[in-house]
Protein backbone atom coordinates (compact mmCIF):
# COMPACT_ATOMS: atom_id res chain seq x y z
CA UNK A 1 0.00 0.00 0.00
CA UNK A 2 1.01 3.55 -0.64
CA UNK A 3 1.57 6.21 2.01
CA UNK A 4 2.73 9.81 1.82
CA UNK A 5 5.75 10.71 3.93
CA UNK A 6 6.38 14.25 5.14
CA UNK A 7 9.80 15.36 6.36
CA UNK A 8 10.65 18.57 8.18
CA UNK A 9 13.60 20.79 9.06
CA UNK A 10 16.86 18.83 9.28
CA UNK A 11 15.23 15.68 7.93
CA UNK A 12 13.93 17.52 4.88
CA UNK A 13 17.32 19.08 4.20
CA UNK A 14 19.14 15.74 4.44
CA UNK A 15 16.63 13.96 2.21
CA UNK A 16 16.48 16.84 -0.26
CA UNK A 17 12.68 16.69 -0.25
CA UNK A 18 9.84 17.38 2.14
CA UNK A 19 7.43 14.86 0.70
CA UNK A 20 7.72 11.43 -0.85
CA UNK A 21 5.40 8.59 -1.66
CA UNK A 22 6.44 5.15 -0.52
CA UNK A 23 5.15 1.59 -0.76
CA UNK A 24 4.87 -0.55 2.36
CA UNK A 25 3.49 -4.02 2.96
CA UNK A 26 0.04 -4.60 4.40
CA UNK A 27 0.30 -4.60 8.19
CA UNK A 28 3.29 -2.25 8.17
CA UNK A 29 3.98 0.07 11.10
CA UNK A 30 5.30 3.61 11.18
CA UNK A 31 8.70 2.11 12.03
CA UNK A 32 8.54 0.14 8.78
CA UNK A 33 7.80 3.34 6.86
CA UNK A 34 10.81 4.97 8.53
CA UNK A 35 13.01 2.00 7.58
CA UNK A 36 11.92 2.46 3.97
CA UNK A 37 12.76 6.17 4.09
CA UNK A 38 16.19 5.48 5.60
CA UNK A 39 16.86 2.86 2.91
CA UNK A 40 16.38 5.58 0.30
CA UNK A 41 18.09 8.31 2.32
CA UNK A 42 20.74 6.68 4.57
CA UNK A 43 21.86 10.07 5.92
CA UNK A 44 18.63 10.16 7.98
CA UNK A 45 19.55 7.05 9.98
CA UNK A 46 21.00 8.87 13.04
CA UNK A 47 17.64 10.57 13.58
CA UNK A 48 16.11 7.20 14.42
CA UNK A 49 17.24 7.77 18.01
CA UNK A 50 15.43 11.09 18.44
CA UNK A 51 12.43 10.76 16.18
CA UNK A 52 8.80 11.73 16.61
CA UNK A 53 6.11 10.70 14.17
CA UNK A 54 2.59 11.74 13.31
CA UNK A 55 -0.06 9.79 11.41
CA UNK A 56 -2.79 11.82 9.71
CA UNK A 57 -2.12 14.87 11.93
CA UNK A 58 -1.99 13.00 15.24
CA UNK A 59 1.22 12.17 17.06
CA UNK A 60 1.68 8.42 16.90
CA UNK A 61 4.06 5.79 18.23
CA UNK A 62 6.49 4.13 15.85
CA UNK A 63 4.76 0.85 16.60
CA UNK A 64 1.41 2.14 15.30
CA UNK A 65 0.06 0.48 12.15
CA UNK A 66 -0.38 2.48 8.94
CA UNK A 67 -3.14 2.27 6.33
CA UNK A 68 -3.42 2.99 2.62
CA UNK A 69 -3.14 6.71 1.78
CA UNK A 70 -2.00 7.72 5.26
CA UNK A 71 0.12 10.84 5.70
CA UNK A 72 3.06 9.86 7.89
CA UNK A 73 5.23 12.72 9.15
CA UNK A 74 8.68 12.30 10.68
CA UNK A 75 9.78 15.07 12.99
CA UNK A 76 13.27 15.84 14.27
CA UNK A 77 13.56 17.30 17.79
CA UNK A 78 11.47 20.46 17.93
CA UNK A 79 12.63 24.01 18.67
CA UNK A 80 9.63 26.30 18.56
CA UNK A 81 9.05 29.27 20.81
CA UNK B 1 -5.29 32.98 9.19
CA UNK B 2 -8.64 34.17 10.52
CA UNK B 3 -8.08 37.56 12.18
CA UNK B 4 -9.63 36.41 15.46
CA UNK B 5 -8.20 32.87 15.45
CA UNK B 6 -6.98 31.87 18.91
CA UNK B 7 -4.41 29.47 17.47
CA UNK B 8 -2.35 30.34 14.44
CA UNK B 9 0.90 29.79 12.60
CA UNK B 10 1.58 32.74 10.36
CA UNK B 11 4.24 34.47 8.29
CA UNK B 12 2.71 37.83 9.27
CA UNK B 13 4.11 40.05 12.03
CA UNK B 14 2.46 38.99 15.31
CA UNK B 15 -0.08 41.32 16.87
CA UNK B 16 -0.23 40.78 20.64
CA UNK B 17 -3.02 43.30 21.39
CA UNK B 18 -5.25 41.72 18.71
CA UNK B 19 -4.73 38.27 20.23
CA UNK B 20 -5.45 39.68 23.70
CA UNK B 21 -8.77 41.05 22.46
CA UNK B 22 -9.67 37.72 20.84
CA UNK B 23 -8.86 35.67 23.94
CA UNK B 24 -10.68 38.09 26.26
CA UNK B 25 -13.72 37.84 24.00
CA UNK B 26 -13.57 34.02 24.06
CA UNK B 27 -13.22 34.03 27.85
CA UNK B 28 -16.18 36.40 28.09
CA UNK B 29 -18.32 34.12 25.94
CA UNK B 30 -17.45 31.16 28.20
CA UNK B 31 -18.24 33.15 31.32
CA UNK B 32 -21.60 34.41 30.14
CA UNK B 33 -22.57 30.87 29.10
CA UNK B 34 -21.58 29.24 32.41
CA UNK B 35 -22.16 32.08 34.84
CA UNK B 36 -18.51 31.90 35.92
CA UNK B 37 -16.67 35.13 36.75
CA UNK B 38 -15.54 37.20 33.78
CA UNK B 39 -11.98 38.13 32.92
CA UNK B 40 -9.91 39.70 35.68
CA UNK B 41 -6.43 39.09 34.31
CA UNK B 42 -4.58 38.91 31.02
CA UNK B 43 -1.07 37.49 31.01
CA UNK B 44 0.79 37.85 27.72
CA UNK B 45 4.11 36.22 26.92
CA UNK B 46 5.97 37.48 23.88
CA UNK B 47 9.07 35.56 22.79
CA UNK B 48 11.59 37.67 20.85
CA UNK B 49 14.42 36.65 18.57
CA UNK B 50 17.56 37.27 20.62
CA UNK B 51 20.84 38.55 19.14
CA UNK B 52 23.00 35.90 20.83
CA UNK B 53 22.77 32.16 21.34
CA UNK B 54 25.42 29.84 22.78
CA UNK B 55 28.01 32.59 22.42
CA UNK B 56 27.20 33.11 18.74
CA UNK B 57 26.09 36.41 17.25
CA UNK B 58 22.68 35.62 15.75
CA UNK B 59 21.66 37.40 12.54
CA UNK B 60 18.10 36.08 12.19
CA UNK B 61 16.00 32.97 12.62
CA UNK B 62 13.95 31.11 10.06
CA UNK B 63 11.02 29.14 11.47
CA UNK B 64 9.34 26.16 9.87
CA UNK B 65 6.21 24.39 11.11
CA UNK B 66 4.09 21.39 10.28
CA UNK B 67 1.23 23.83 10.31
CA UNK B 68 -1.95 21.75 10.68
CA UNK B 69 -0.40 19.62 13.41
CA UNK B 70 0.98 22.73 15.14
CA UNK B 71 -2.53 24.18 15.35
CA UNK B 72 -3.82 20.92 16.83
CA UNK B 73 -0.98 20.91 19.34
CA UNK B 74 -1.81 24.48 20.40
CA UNK B 75 -5.42 23.39 20.93
CA UNK B 76 -4.19 20.40 22.91
CA UNK B 77 -2.05 22.64 25.14
CA UNK B 78 -5.07 24.86 25.78
CA UNK B 79 -7.06 21.77 26.73
CA UNK B 80 -4.33 20.68 29.14
CA UNK B 81 -4.28 24.13 30.72
CA UNK B 82 -8.02 23.95 31.42
CA UNK B 83 -7.42 20.73 33.37
CA UNK B 84 -4.90 22.53 35.59
CA UNK B 85 -6.53 25.96 35.80
CA UNK B 86 -10.26 26.05 35.53
CA UNK B 87 -11.77 28.80 33.37
CA UNK B 88 -8.46 29.64 31.69
CA UNK B 89 -8.58 30.70 28.05
CA UNK B 90 -5.42 30.56 25.94
CA UNK B 91 -4.38 31.95 22.60
CA UNK B 92 -1.14 31.00 20.83
CA UNK B 93 0.25 32.58 17.67
CA UNK B 94 3.59 31.46 16.26
CA UNK B 95 5.49 33.13 13.47
CA UNK B 96 7.07 31.18 10.59
CA UNK B 97 9.53 32.18 7.89
CA UNK B 98 12.37 34.64 8.46
CA UNK B 99 12.17 36.58 11.74
CA UNK B 100 14.53 39.46 12.48
CA UNK B 101 16.34 40.12 15.76
CA UNK B 102 13.96 41.81 18.21
CA UNK B 103 10.82 40.64 16.43
CA UNK B 104 8.31 38.36 18.12
CA UNK B 105 8.42 34.68 17.23
CA UNK B 106 5.56 33.72 19.53
CA UNK B 107 2.73 35.38 21.44
CA UNK B 108 0.85 33.52 24.15
CA UNK B 109 -2.14 35.10 25.86
CA UNK B 110 -3.76 33.61 28.96
CA UNK B 111 -7.00 35.08 30.28
CA UNK B 112 -8.67 34.12 33.55
CA UNK B 113 -10.67 35.52 36.39
CA UNK B 114 -7.59 35.91 38.59
CA UNK B 115 -3.92 36.70 37.98
CA UNK B 116 -2.37 33.56 39.47
CA UNK B 117 -3.99 31.29 36.89
CA UNK B 118 -3.20 33.64 34.02
CA UNK B 119 0.51 33.89 34.91
CA UNK B 120 0.80 30.14 35.47
CA UNK B 121 -1.03 29.12 32.32
CA UNK B 122 1.04 31.43 30.11
CA UNK B 123 4.25 29.90 31.49
CA UNK B 124 2.84 26.40 31.14
CA UNK B 125 1.91 27.05 27.53
CA UNK B 126 5.35 28.28 26.45
CA UNK B 127 7.04 25.30 28.14
CA UNK B 128 4.66 22.92 26.37
CA UNK B 129 5.15 24.65 23.01
CA UNK B 130 8.88 24.09 23.40
CA UNK B 131 8.31 20.45 24.30
CA UNK B 132 5.76 19.31 21.73
CA UNK B 133 4.88 21.85 19.00
CA UNK B 134 6.09 20.67 15.56
CA UNK B 135 8.05 23.85 14.88
CA UNK B 136 11.75 24.28 14.14
CA UNK B 137 14.08 27.25 14.02
CA UNK B 138 17.06 27.57 11.74
CA UNK B 139 19.59 29.92 13.23
CA UNK B 140 21.61 32.15 10.94
CA UNK B 141 24.64 33.36 12.85
CA UNK B 142 27.94 35.00 12.01
CA UNK B 143 29.81 32.21 10.28
CA UNK B 144 27.04 29.79 9.43
CA UNK B 145 23.58 28.45 9.97
CA UNK B 146 22.16 25.45 11.74
CA UNK B 147 18.86 23.79 12.62
CA UNK B 148 18.24 24.06 16.35
CA UNK B 149 17.06 20.73 17.73
CA UNK B 150 15.60 20.74 21.21
CA UNK B 151 13.05 18.34 22.66
CA UNK B 152 11.93 15.04 21.18
CA UNK B 153 8.20 15.73 20.89
CA UNK B 154 6.25 13.22 22.97
CA UNK B 155 2.86 14.67 23.92
CA UNK B 156 1.90 11.73 26.12
CA UNK B 157 5.08 11.96 28.20
CA UNK B 158 3.55 12.77 31.59
CA UNK B 159 6.93 13.59 33.10
CA UNK B 160 7.45 16.41 30.60
CA UNK B 161 3.94 17.68 31.20
CA UNK B 162 4.55 17.60 34.92
CA UNK B 163 7.80 19.51 34.50
CA UNK B 164 5.95 22.23 32.59
CA UNK B 165 3.36 22.43 35.36
CA UNK B 166 6.04 22.67 38.06
CA UNK B 167 7.79 25.48 36.19
CA UNK B 168 4.46 27.24 35.79
CA UNK B 169 3.75 27.11 39.51
CA UNK B 170 7.26 27.84 40.75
Amino acid sequence: MRVTVRLFAGLRDLAGTGELATEVATGATIADVWAGVVARHPALAPYGRSLSAARNLEYARLTAPVAEADEIAFLPPVSGG
Amino acid sequence: MMPDALFAVTAAVLDAPALERAVVAAHGADASRTGAPGAGAVSTFVGLVRDQNLGRRVLRLDYEAYEPLAIRVFERIAGEAVVHWESIRLGIHHRIGPVAIGEASIVIVAVSAHRAEAFAAARYAIERVKQIAPIWKREYFEGGDVWIEGAVAAPDDLEARDKARRLACA
